[in-house]
């Protein structure tokens, strides 16, 4: 398919774009690295009266770190995630979420700030953010806001991001000496968005638990940080406590059913990945013990 | 035609010095596909060009009330805007139905549907502008009124009296049944010690070509003559189609195939859309191209397998099998395709079942029924996984049963390497087969026994491991007996014309087609080979109805085996009447004589006498030269097709091992292993990558392709993102292995080999699906085998 005749501008600044933005209001897209804007078009699921292209705005672009924040800017692409030694230092966890996103082509051109205010509920780097417990930066034409990555999302698709406001970064503390963190989805294939998976984080203080964020996603409208990892912190785990995390989680989700699994399979996966991520994170591989026959 | 004397001294012409057969030698179009400059239907450009879009119903079934393209007609761009009932005064209707299968019955099909849709997806509208983004934006401005209609869906109640009937004049949605009773069959099963049954269900998937179906259609009415360029396994056969529904001579349809991205089957039909685009060229009277894009081509691409079966096996605890029955049922849409049918995959699932095994006690049944959902037809393999699936997959569960190793169980009962020539119940013939070679050398291959070891040591850990067996038989080479006898005029028979030129360098022209798999190269080689010439200065032509002889193209495991004899007998021709110049050039004895490396050389001694340059210069410029009344001829043509059997059966065993996540319901593919005899083999490498390519699309159905359909008919997963086709990374080693059985029916001894992967890929992984869960007293026989599968039968969901 072809995508319907629409009118393209290349912004030659954050300025420039807030001023398009304004002006052309929500009949304007922004385009980041296209990779998931391109294929709605082509579909003619999206129909835009312009596209307003960011890619030469290179104050979006880059990472760096200063007093505890690391600063990820909207425009940096999954492959220098992928390779940065600072995000594997200070953010191992996006090191590894983003191995999971789709495929070498895709990650040389698609951005982080893209793939945020896609905001895809069955996509890793939303989930991560609230793993990491992120703040993402927009602006607009009357100044910046600041947004808790847990308030960012609000259903599929859907952000609080206005028409016309950009996503210019994301920040988050930078991972401390008893940080933790855990990554893992299920999906088909290497690459596929994920039938469930789970962002994690965490402190530990000898083998309990100071703070435990859980990032869920692909488990309903948007990522989930699971309130049930309050049983898991402040005491040494057992397996009745993870047992009450795990119906704690399963009262708080709330997924869709689709072609990959039904709403119960999700759930029963969300429990498994709890399982998971404490037995990996406390080495306590009982946690976790696979069915036997 | 076999020389008798190069017979009986062991050398065929094929046994010659710097003989290209049985090596691994680059492909010859590699550098100009690797380069970018292949050339696709999509690439071609001509003066005039129009692109058509096809409005295409949006519900499985509805009559279709009104359709009013005012608003379109009146875009930028625009050229015409058509309907069916428009269309359908340039091109007849046809039925798909074939009469060697008797009582199959269909509907005639349109073009575009005239006053009904019956699928999701069927063309309704043509339209037809100067560029296909201008024509897109048009056709979101035809409107049509649809007055919805109750869809068939469901193929196990497409029978039920409450079903609406599809097609009201066919009486039923029944449009093929077929029974089989051979043996003895209850007798057989009432002296079984244990009788197992299952019910497997496969999943409806397609071929996904990286290139999508593609035509261009140039009616010159200047000279009354229709070019389709399209990337087609059968050229003759579109020909001939083309021609018939347009009212045209077939002289005046010239079908051209140029570069193809893959078909699999899926290219070896001739599509309403694609038929429509050749009859708007020429009420157009200008050339006109259709590229179907990535949801079209889910939507309207042929679908295969969907069946249902019912089956069981008859066991002796001494391990001896005593009978097969199954009871089969298909849904194949709302139309049998036209002009292969859409009965010959269940037709092939009754011929197949039990193919491997002595036993000759069999009861078939198999109903094909109508449904409101895309068409089905032959894709890679007709036939074959659903039979081995079903085959093996008996064999295992009988093997369970009686406490058997799934190996002895099959030692026992594979057809004994020396028992042929024999026939199967269901009437296959079989010339020389090897399952037993083929078994020994696949347990070496895998060292069965250590594997074994490895998994009940794993199996203490909680790590569940499996083996699946699959042997199986495949169709390959056929004769008319596939299509001919029923009355298609698709041809069994191919032509190769040799040819040397002025310069000393041959070209060849074939009727059979290349989409990747290398008919050229094995054209190339086999030609370069006989002829003594280097494989560099062999060009190969293909695809063009003007430009080649007639046959039937490729498709079924047919062009190495069919038209590789072809250009073997060609080639052997031209190389007598080389010699027979040599001989006069030189004054020498034309068997003295023998062309080795682009030169005529002595046999005794090897001396160089002359080169064929040399020799084709004089025969073209110097004629003069030449002996009064000796008349060169320098090009020869000879056809073939197998006159012995009407099938060269090839047979081979595969193997897989792979873990399952008992937790989490996925498996894990760790390796693969293939032996198969598909006789001579002329390129080791491409048949390899044939084995591989078959074997990875045997496991996307096992584990991921699947059209989904809801209650409506509606194909919910369209797209290259839900659509799971099988990739690299979830791919195992695959390890492919040979035994030689040359077919005596034909000089070249050479069988197909592009099926056998797919054949046995789904039933191997199956069985070790089975065999990694039995700790768990779990068996699984649907496919795709998704985790909610596994999740649902380990009932942890």
């Amino acid at each position: 398919m072809k995508a319907s005749a629409f009118s393209y501008t290349r912004a030659s600044s954050v300025t420039d774009a807030l001023d398009l933005l304004a002006l052309h209001g929500d009949q304007a897209k922004v385009l980041s690295g296209g990779q998931s804007l391109m294929p709605a078009l082509n579909l003619r699921l999206s129909a835009p009266a312009l596209l307003v292209d960011i890619g030469a705005i290179s104050e979006l672009r880059g990472i760096s770190e200063s007093n505890g924040v690391l600063k990820i800017g909207a425009l940096t692409r999954h492959v220098d995630i992928l390779r940065s030694p600072d995000i594997a230092k200070h953010a191992p966890l996006l090191t590894e979420a983003i191995a999971y996103v789709a495929h070498p082509a895709i990650r040389n051109k698609g951005t982080i700030g893209g793939s945020l205010a896609h905001a895809d509920p069955a996509s890793e780097l939303p989930a991560c953010t609230i793993g990491l417990d992120a703040i993402i930066v927009v602006r607009g034409r009357n100044g910046e806001r600041r947004i808790q990555a847990a308030d960012f999302f609000t259903g599929i698709y859907e952000t609080v991001l206005s028409p016309e406001e950009l996503l210019v970064a994301v920040e988050m503390p930078v991972a401390k000496s008893n940080s933790a963190h855990f990554f893992h989805e299920y999906a088909r294939r290497k690459g596929d968005y994920a039938i469930v998976g789970l962002a994690a984080s965490g402190i530990l203080e000898g083998d309990v638990f100071a703070d435990l964020r859980l990032g869920f996603f692909a488990v309903g409208d948007r990522p989930l940080l699971a309130a049930a990892s309050k049983h898991l912190t402040g005491k040494p785990v057992t397996a009745s406590m993870l047992a009450d995390a795990q119906a704690a989680l399963d009262a708080e989700l709330d997924p869709q059913e689709d072609q990959q699994a039904s709403a119960g399979m999700r759930r029963y996966l969300a429990r498994q990945l709890m399982a998971r991520c404490v037995a990996t994170l406390l080495g306590r591989p009982e946690l976790d013990a696979r069915p036997r026959a | 035609m076999n020389d008798s004397s190069e017979k009986q001294s062991g050398l065929s012409v094929l046994d010659r010095p710097n003989s290209y057969i049985g090596k691994t030698v680059p492909r010859p179009n590699l550098g100009r596909l690797m380069q970018g400059r292949g050339q696709y239907v999509s690439d071609m450009v001509l003066p005039r060009m129009a692109h058509v879009v096809f409005l295409r119903s949006p519900y499985a079934h509805a009559r279709i009330l009104k359709i009013d393209a005012t608003e379109a007609k009146a875009m930028p761009g625009v050229i015409a805007v058509v309907t069916g009932a428009e269309l359908a005064k340039v091109i007849t209707p046809w039925v798909g139905v074939l009469s060697h299968l008797k009582g199959l019955k269909s509907a005639p099909q349109h073009a575009i549907a005239t006053d009904r849709a019956c699928w999701q997806g069927e063309a309704v509208a043509a339209i037809v502008a100067t560029g296909r983004a201008l024509a897109e934006d048009a056709a979101e401005l035809v409107s049509v009124d649809y007055e919805e209609l109750v869809p068939v869906t469901d193929m196990r109640t497409a029978l039920d009296p409450e079903t609406p009937v599809i097609h009201p004049e066919l009486g039923d949605n029944l449009a093929f049944e077929r029974n089989l009773d051979a043996g003895a069959v209850d007798q057989a099963f009432k002296d079984s010690d244990e009788v197992v049954e299952a019910k497997f269900v496969f999943g409806r998937h397609t071929g996904v070509t990286l290139e999508p179906r593609a035509v261009l259609a140039d009616w010159n009415s200047g000279e009354e003559r229709l070019t389709v360029y399209l990337g087609t396994q059968a050229p003759h056969m579109v020909q001939n189609i083309a021609a018939m529904h347009l009212g045209l001579d077939e002289a005046q349809v010239r079908v051209v195939c140029k570069d193809v991205g893959g078909s699999f089957g899926i290219k070896v039909h001739i599509y309403a859309d694609e038929m429509a685009t050749l009859a708007l060229s020429k009420l157009l009277r200008r050339p006109v191209k259709f590229v179907a894009d990535r949801v079209e081509s889910f939507n309207t691409d042929i679908h295969a397998r969907d069946h249902v079966c019912k089956a069981r096996i008859g066991v002796s605890k001494n391990g001896t099998i005593n009978a097969f029955e199954i009871d089969d049922v298909t849904g194949i849409g709302p139309y049998s395709m036209y002009p292969r049918t859409s009965a010959i995959e269940a037709n092939q699932v009754i011929n197949l079942v039990g193919g491997p095994y002595t036993t000759q006690n069999y009861r078939a049944r198999t109903r094909v029924v109508f449904q409101n959902k895309n068409v089905t037809c032959q894709y890679r393999g007709v036939g074959h996984p659903i039979a081995c699936s079903i085959t093996e997959g008996l064999v295992d569960l009988a093997a369970q049963r009686i406490g058997m190793d799934p190996i002895e169980i099959r030692r026992r009962n594979l057809i004994r390497d020396d028992a042929y020539p024999c026939g199967s119940p269901s009437g296959l013939k079989f010339e020389a087969l090897s399952h037993h070679a083929s078994l020994d050398k696949l347990i070496a291959m895998m060292n069965y026994d250590a594997l074994r070891a490895e998994q009940a040591e794993l199996r203490k850990r909680g790590i569940y491991r499996g083996i699946g067996i699959a042997s199986f038989i495949e169709v390959t080479n056929p004769s008319a007996a596939f299509y001919g006898v029923g009355g298609a005029r698709i041809s069994s028979q191919d032509g190769v014309a040799v040819r040397l030129d002025a310069t000393g360098r041959v070209i060849c022209q074939t009727s059979i087609t290349e989409q990747g798999q290398g008919s050229e190269s094995l054209t190339a080689q086999i030609v370069g080979s006989v002829l003594g010439v280097s494989m560099g200065r062999v060009r190969v032509i293909l695809g063009d109805t003007d430009n080649t002889p007639y046959g039937g193209g490729t498709w079924a495991s047919r062009g190495a085996g069919i038209g590789g004899e072809a250009a073997l007998q060609a080639a052997k021709v031209l190389r007598k009447n080389i010699l027979d110049v040599a001989a006069a050039i030189l004054q020498a004895k034309p068997h003295d004589l023998d062309i080795i490396d682009n030169a005529v050389v002595d046999v005794q001694g090897g001396q160089q006498r002359i080169e064929l340059h040399e020799l084709a210069r004089v025969v073209y410029f110097r004629p003069d030269t030449l002996p009064p009344g000796f008349q060169p001829e320098l090009m020869a043509t000879r056809h073939f097709v197998p006159r012995e059997y009407p099938f060269a059966f090839t047979n081979g065993i595969q193997a897989s091992w792979l873990e399952v996540d008992t937790q989490a319901g996925f498996i894990k593919l760790l390796k693969h292993w293939v032996v198969e005899d598909c006789g001579t083999i002329i390129n080791p490498q491409l048949v390899d990558e044939q084995i591989r390519g078959g074997v990875v699309q045997g496991l996307g159905a096992a584990l991921y392709e699947h059209c989904i359909y809801d209650e409506r008919g509606q194909l919910t997963n369209a797209n290259m993102a839900d659509y799971l086709v099988p990739m690299s990374g979830e791919m195992p080693d695959i390890d492919v292995g040979h035994i030689v059985s040359p077919t005596l029916d034909g000089e070249l001894g050479a069988k197909g080999a592009g099926e056998a992967g797919t054949a046995a890929a789904a039933a191997a992984v199956t069985n070790a699906v089975n065999d990694a869960l039995s700790p768990f007293n779990v068996t699984v026989t649907e496919i795709p085998l998704t985790p909610r599968v596994i999740l649902t039968a380990l009932g942890r969901i």
